[in-house]
């Protein structure tokens, strides 16, 4: 992989595909009608939460990885994609509201895709905050492992129980744009973005894995160092 | 049938540290007792609202006494080295799960029997007409909670912190149990015919099955050193 394509050559791809997709977000994607110019946030949006997901999906993989095989390199990949998935997420949370804003007249409302989201959220918090918490850090991998598999099969427990929520009360305003009416050339733009946020996901999560890689074996090194210069 | 003995000897292991000690099952009662009377202050609530807050009044309290319980059943193992005895010893972990979860089970159930007849008496508020439903319900869902939050208490034993890690880890996770109770009593106590909300009884039913297992499996890893 290193090889074939480095991480050099991976941040070229990724930074000239984000131009593109600057592009089409701005110059190629025809306006909305009803919300202006700030529905163009959509793309950032929408392609920034499915790669959360997505994220929340590797942090599973990662952690079944880990205690099957208990190889460090699972162990790194799922902090890696916690890592980098929160920030994804968080991206979500701050493009809604500046979205909301605008187009609903509020920043903030408790429905169902909103608070799931938020929900996500504390998810990657609790499971970043855990890791860096553990008192014996040769533990943090495991315990954090339990906790990713735990909140990964709660996501869909958590989105039935909040939809259900949701629907029995008053169904509060929700956005015109998505799902069905969508123009072709915008769902051409949606995917052309989310093509790049998953360019940089990836870039961003291969660094992590290799750097997490490298303080090992520094680690092990000093350890090494110390015990022949002290015998 | 061995597993079955294991689980009652933990079980009635941590009933016996209770007994002679008193501090958990008092630090519970007395803090859901508290948030209560603190409620009293923030909302104020006229006689025609206290049944639709009561309920979501009852699970924040349920809701933080506990945490604290979670918290205390495995900060206390921890400081007299009773999870490497326990680990030590040829049982399933799985097993040591179960026990562990009766008693916080029992613990939150006798906590929560207290702050319901606090509220009950504060808030003039007669639980008897709707009782048997909302027994049912709030055993659902604290059997949920519980079950989510004896692992969560295991994990966060081993961290700095712990107090502000539990609630971290347990409250994002127990989001489903807790809008089931919330809404579940509300319907309960408002007399609402039991059709209206036996799908969040299914779901709290559901929820607690999905995490008892889960955690029944995943728990040796919680335990390992």
């Amino acid at each position: 992989m290193n090889k074939a394509f480095p991480p050099p050559l991976h941040l070229v791809v990724t930074l000239a595909w984000l131009c593109v997709a600057g592009y089409m977000i701005f110059l190629y994607a025809p306006q909305e009608l009803t919300m202006g110019e700030v529905q163009r946030i959509f793309y950032i949006h929408v392609a920034s939460a499915w790669t959360a997901l997505l994220a929340y999906f590797l942090i599973f993989l990662g952690s079944v990885g880990y205690l099957w095989k208990r190889s460090s390199f699972a162990d790194d990949f799922a902090h890696a994609a916690g890592e980098v998935g929160f920030v994804f997420c968080t991206c979500v949370l701050v493009t809604g509201p500046l979205w909301a804003k605008p187009v609903w007249g509020i920043w903030w409302t408790w429905d169902a895709r909103l608070t799931l989201t938020f929900v996500l959220w504390l998810l990657f918090v609790a499971y970043l905050m855990l890791r860096s918490y553990v008192i014996n850090p040769g533990r943090a991998g495991v315990l954090a492992a339990v906790v990713g598999i735990i909140g990964f099969v709660d996501v869909p427990i958590d989105y039935m129980a909040i939809r259900w929520w949701r629907t029995q009360h008053p169904q509060p305003v929700i956005a015109g744009g998505e799902g069905s009416g969508l123009d072709p050339r915008m769902w051409v733009t949606l995917l052309v973005t989310w093509g790049a946020l998953l360019c940089l996901f990836s870039y961003l999560l291969r660094q992590h894995v290799r750097l997490a890689g490298l303080r090992r074996e520094i680690a092990h090194l000093r350890r090494s160092l110390g015990s022949s210069l002290g015998g | 049938m061995e597993t079955l003995r294991v689980v009652w000897a933990i079980f009635m292991k941590d009933l016996r540290v209770e007994w002679r000690h008193r501090g958990t099952l008092a630090s519970m009662c007395i803090f859901g007792i508290l948030v209560v009377f603190l409620f009293n202050f923030a909302f104020e609530p006229a006689r025609e609202e206290t049944v639709r807050l009561l309920p979501g009044l009852l699970w924040i309290a349920f809701a933080f006494a506990g945490v604290l319980g979670f918290n205390r059943s495995f900060a206390a193992e921890r400081e007299n080295a009773g999870l490497e005895g326990m680990r030590l010893a040829p049982v399933d972990p799985g097993a040591i799960y179960l026990g562990k979860m009766l008693a916080n089970l029992f613990f939150l159930g006798v906590a929560e029997v207290v702050v319901v007849f606090a509220a009950s008496l504060w808030y003039n508020f007669s639980f008897v007409p709707a009782i048997g439903w909302f027994a049912l319900i709030t055993f659902f869902c604290t059997l949920g909670y519980v079950a989510v939050g004896t692992t969560f208490g295991a994990v966060a034993a081993n961290t700095r912190m712990r107090e502000v890690m539990l609630p971290v880890l347990q409250f994002p996770v127990a989001v489903p149990v807790f809008i089931a109770g919330v809404e579940a009593s509300t319907g309960a106590l408002k007399g609402d015919p039991v059709g209206d909300y036996a799908g969040w009884i299914k779901l709290a039913a559901g929820f607690s099955v999905v995490f008892v297992v889960l955690s029944y499996l995943l728990f040796e890893y919680v335990l390992e050193d």
